[in-house]
């Protein structure tokens, strides 16, 4: 079966732009959804038909587009984008279902970005070649500019978002120079032709020296975007100021590609730079884990709980792909695949709760809304569970491979990076109690899910509990490329970790222990959870 | 060719018809606009002008794959030339079609605005086919008196009249010195052709020469105040935002596509050989003019002045191709000269409808709500603004791409890094554009064209021939006559639609723009010819 990518790739767009043409007040939603799910269903075919024993890229659309420059329209599909682009057509679907069932001024323009956004992202995902991921990376953020600065809801979207772009082209203009001068380099010091093909990079690897500085700019470009802690500025205003939907889906996967782009590029064809910057980055996700978990349970606005949850969670990705080892890289794909699903619905559960809470999102006007939305605060449960980890969740499965990961060569970030995992139960059960139980909030009206809500957030449960059922799904099928995508540095860490770690963090007897430090763990964290969450349920029951 | 020398020089007329179709519907342009038909000259001079453009478009096209000596020595056609020649044709022409209902040509008289247009293109034309100094300077200068007057045509506005005469002195001032360049580098050579140069250059060994060395940096001088070089730029955004917005347009795309033309042919050819000399000081003035063209655009709130800074800036981009003396550098030069000249020509198109159609000039509130209002104009100038930003799917960014991609090649890396830092600076003044256009609502008074309160009003009974009554009748005939003597800017009364004919330029700008950036490999084809002329470069 021949999957053709750029079908895949261009229906959103294309969807959205006849939308914005054709006349008729529903055809631009009809249009856009349509497009959309046309692309979920293509998706979903891809997943289903995925050859997982066979390494390397599966259908595979190779075109020359600027022959002069080297750059090839290539797009394919392997075991570290396949889940990603299913997250991508998945949350963008729920996010246009979501959107479609409410007014908004300028409906035509606002599918059109919506459109042009979904697929500007499957662009960065499916790319192949560098050039292509710098344009799709960097064009991705343009209907992120529209569709905050024009439907944002606080007053202060224009700046904000002004802020947001510049604060992430900054990033990926230092992205843009650094692909360049990969290309560029590679050719002249192997003599070879220009070509920005990943896979004809990735053979011709550049000095360590000229390597260090490129890592470092994309690095840049992907720690912004996702963000990750000393680089964050834009987030607070800019997840202030976007429409719902448009967090959902920016939350959900934007920061996911960043993350992505760290397995597709800077590793593959920056081994000895990522070896060498692995405690820097290491570093850099546990700040962000920590200062993302602290600021999730002191600040009362519930985005910017979740923002920076994303954060923290986003801080276990990226720890997970600079463990530098199959386990690491595999939880971080599965984690990002995860998070991207609980982290959608929350926002959309989010703004159910202030429609509840007289529109107000800041958890101290909300509480008690289960009493008269029991449907409401059960899909919330299930989301806020997978949210901290609960074991039995896929994300207890991602976040344990990716400790498991760290723990092997780096235990002491493994050990700090733990207490983000205790964290994530505090901050979650925090939101959801005080929006859920408690007492109840003074403009607070409660009444449960409509259907048309419901259309968008069940489906979205519905995968949470089947990854968490099946969660070797998606680890056996990205298994063999996730594994190729950080072997090359993992083979150039690996030598030196061997010498350098104590006898003890030798195979097999850590790989137990840490899995029995886990296990205790995550014992622990279950009876916090279950501590927590009855002992708010009863509350607002007499 | 020895033996004809005496019977005068060889002239391939051919080769030549492109310049010749130029002057010579120039002289044709002017006697029709002595004709005393309003219709003959309102609408025949504009034609005639665009049927001129076109058909030397034509004869370039023509002649595109030729490459010879045109007039012993003195002229010669080859890649970069007939490249450059399509490029000034074209921007001539969308003039022509921005101008055909603006105040400028009533003013002034439709036949000597349109001569003069002409004249300067012919100039241009000269100037990109030189191979001789003498040639050089009568081109640049061919081209840049006429561009004075034209500066001043809107005759009745003191702002008109102010931005010709500065651009008069400077550009005098630009073109003194640059001759002296030229002198000094004749004197250090003993030659004015460019190959006798380049051949007296290698042979000798002229970089330490203090006459040389002189002369490159007077003609560095002299070239920087045309092309708007920092520091040498400070003119710009005045004169840009005095002179008559077709004007100004034509200006920021043409003369600056003449001016690299210069640029490449004498440094990357005559001068080559002493590129240890001037490289590292185009690199510097090249790094200085980014930075200042982009932070000066920063504070600017009349869109033509943030237009001028970020000409600025964008011929501090252009130089860097001219530093890294290769081939490649060169065909980036003028693939961002082609790219630069359909996204700044849209966006003057759109300045230009906004003129016509509201009392707030080029003002940036003018563009306020616009996306709302007039999605014609809205889209353009949102293209415009996103390709000179250069974000993705724009000719803007493959651009930026190539230029990187040749400075790196060269050696130059560091002024790649230069290249995106002046790209993040220009982020924040070209959002704050795309802003204004989505993001805010219409100014209450920005629909209202007519006001009789306009900020001239007393303008509409005093033009030439006294005339503009039914002028401006003609010009808003949908309107009823007794508001056209309130005309502003030759615009419909009533603030209606603007005229189809700048909505067309946009959109076709605007198209081509996006076209650049999606397909943009016919665009690299065309400039691969433009390394025939650099024989000497790798």
């Amino acid at each position: 079966m021949t999957l053709h990518l750029s079908l895949l790739l261009w229906l959103p767009a294309l969807a959205g732009t006849l939308g914005l043409l054709l006349p008729g007040r529903l055809t631009a939603r009809a249009l856009a959804l349509l497009g959309s799910a046309g692309a979920l269903g293509y998706a979903i075919s891809a997943v289903i038909d995925f050859d997982r024993r066979a390494g390397g890229l599966q259908y595979v659309t190779d075109e020359t587009w600027i022959r002069t420059l080297g750059i090839h329209y290539k797009l394919g599909m392997d075991g570290v984008n396949l889940f990603l682009v299913l997250l991508a057509a998945g949350l963008f679907t729920a996010s246009m279902l979501w959107a479609a069932s409410r007014e908004w001024e300028r409906p035509k323009l606002f599918f059109f970005h919506m459109g042009v956004g979904h697929t500007a992202v499957l662009g960065a995902l499916l790319a192949q070649d560098l050039a292509l991921f710098v344009a799709f990376f960097d064009l991705m953020l343009i209907p992120f500019f529209f569709l905050t600065g024009i439907w944002g809801p606080a007053r202060t979207r224009v700046t904000a978002v002004t802020k947001l772009v510049i604060y992430t082209l900054v990033g990926s203009l230092l992205m843009l120079s650094a692909a360049i001068a990969t290309a560029v380099l590679a050719a002249e010091q192997n003599g070879t032709e220009l070509s920005f093909v990943l896979s004809d990079l990735q053979k011709l690897r550049l000095g360590a020296g000229t390597q260090d500085w490129i890592f470092l700019f994309f690095a840049a470009a992907f720690l912004v975007k996702m963000p990750m802690f000393p680089v964050h500025g834009w987030m607070p205003d800019g997840y202030r100021n976007m429409p719902l939907p448009v967090l959902a889906v920016f939350s959900g996967v934007l920061s996911k590609v960043a993350a992505y782009g760290f397995l597709r590029i800077a590793l593959p064809l920056f081994p000895d730079a990522a070896v060498q910057f692995q405690d820097l980055m290491l570093l850099i996700a546990l700040a962000s884990i920590l200062y993302g978990s602290a600021m999730a349970f002191t600040t009362t606005e519930a985005r910017l709980i979740l923002g920076y949850s994303s954060m923290a969670q986003l801080g276990f990705i990226v720890l997970g792909i600079f463990a530098l080892n199959d386990r690491g890289a595999q939880g971080a794909v599965l984690q990002a695949f995860n998070h991207g699903l609980v982290v959608a619905p929350a926002f959309f559960v989010l703004a159910l709760l202030a429609a509840r809470a007289g529109g107000s999102e800041d958890i101290r006007d909300m509480g008690g809304v289960a009493l008269r939305a029991p449907v409401l605060a059960v899909l919330f449960l299930i989301v806020a569970l997978a949210n901290l980890a609960m074991p039995g969740s896929a994300n207890f499965v991602g976040e344990f491979y990716i400790l498991l990961g760290v723990f092997q060569d780096k235990p002491v970030y493994a050990i700090l990076a733990f207490t983000g995992v205790a964290l994530a139960s505090v901050y979650t059960l925090r939101l959801f109690i005080r929006a859920m139980h408690n007492r109840v909030g003074p403009r607070v009206e409660s009444s449960d899910l409509k259907v048309a809500d419901g259309l968008v957030l069940v489906p979205l449960v519905l995968a949470i509990l089947a990854v968490a059922l099946y969660p070797q799904l998606p680890l056996e099928k990205g298994e063999k490329t996730v594994v190729a995508s950080v072997a090359a540095a993992r083979d150039l860490a690996g030598p030196p970790a061997a010498i350098g770690a104590t006898p003890v963090a030798q195979p097999p007897k850590p790989v137990s222990g840490a899995a029995a430090w886990m296990e205790a763990a995550a014992a622990a964290e279950a009876a916090a959870a279950a501590g927590g969450a009855p002992g708010v349920e009863e509350e607002p029951a007499p | 060719m020895n033996g004809r020398k005496l019977e005068g020089p060889a002239i391939d007329f051919a080769g030549l018809s492109p310049l010749l179709a130029l002057l010579g519907g120039a002289v044709v342009v002017l006697m029709v606009g002595l004709l005393r038909g309003r219709a003959a000259r309102e609408h025949g001079v504009p034609a005639l002008s665009f049927a001129t453009l076109a058909a030397s478009l034509g004869l370039t096209i023509w002649q595109l794959d030729s490459s010879e000596e045109l007039v012993a020595g003195a002229l010669a056609i080859d890649g970069l030339g007939t490249v450059l020649n399509i490029l000034f044709v074209s921007a001539g022409m969308a003039t022509v079609l921005l101008s055909w209902r603006a105040l400028a040509p009533r003013e002034s008289a439709h036949g000597e605005f349109h001569a003069l247009l002409l004249t300067s293109i012919a100039g241009m034309v000269v100037l990109a086919w030189s191979t001789n100094l003498v040639t050089v300077f009568l081109g640049l200068e061919l081209l840049s008196i006429p561009l004075y007057v034209l500066c001043a045509t809107e005759m009745r506005r003191a702002t008109s009249l102010e931005s010709g005469l500065k651009y008069l002195i400077v550009g005098s001032l630009g073109s003194a010195v640059f001759l002296y360049g030229l002198a000094l580098i004749y004197g250090a050579t003993g030659s004015t052709d460019f190959a006798g140069i380049a051949e007296a250059n290698s042979a000798v060994g002229l970089s330490s020469d203090p006459l040389m060395l002189t002369g490159i940096a007077l003609s560095v001088v002299g070239l920087g105040f045309k092309a708007s070089v920092a520091p040498f730029h400070q003119w710009t955004p005045d004169v840009y935002e005095g002179a008559p917005t077709p004007v100004t347009a034509f200006m920021a795309v043409a003369t600056k596509a003449a001016a690299f033309g210069i640029f490449l042919r004498l440094f990357d050819v005559a001068l080559i050989d002493s590129a240890t000399a001037w490289a590292p000081a185009l690199a510097a003035l090249a790094t200085v003019t980014i930075i200042a063209g982009n932070v000066g655009a920063l504070g600017q709130s009349s869109l033509k002045r943030m237009l001028a800074y970020s000409s600025v800036a964008q011929a501090g981009y252009m130089l860097a191709g001219v530093v890294v003396t290769s081939g490649l550098g060169v065909r980036a030069t003028v693939f961002y000269l082609a790219v630069y000249l359909v996204m700044n020509l849209a966006a003057f198109a759109v300045i230009i409808a906004r003129e016509r159609e509201t009392s707030l000039g080029d003002d940036l509130a003018a563009v306020e709500g616009i996306g709302a209002t007039r999605p014609v104009l809205a889209w353009p100038m949102t293209i415009a603004m996103l390709s000179l930003a250069g974000i993705p799917a724009t000719g803007g960014f493959i651009g930026k791409f190539f230029l990187i991609d040749a400075t790196v090649d060269g050696g130059y890396a560091w002024l790649g890094f230069v290249i995106v830092i002046g790209s993040m600076i220009s982020l924040a003044y070209y959002l704050r554009v795309i802003a204004a256009i989505w993001m805010r609502d219409a100014p209450a008074v920005a629909q209202s064209t007519p006001v009789p309160a306009g900020p001239r009003p007393a303008l509409a009974g005093g033009s030439p021939e006294g005339d503009a009554g039914p002028g401006s009748v003609a010009l808003g005939a949908e309107s009823p006559p007794a508001q056209a003597g309130a005309v502003v800017y030759g615009g419909e009364p009533g603030g209606g639609k603007a005229h189809w004919e700048v909505a067309l330029v946009a959109v076709l700008c605007a198209a081509l723009t996006v076209a650049a950036g999606v397909v943009p490999q016919p665009l690299f084809d065309l400039v691969q010819r433009c390394g025939d002329a650099f024989t000497n470069l790798v």
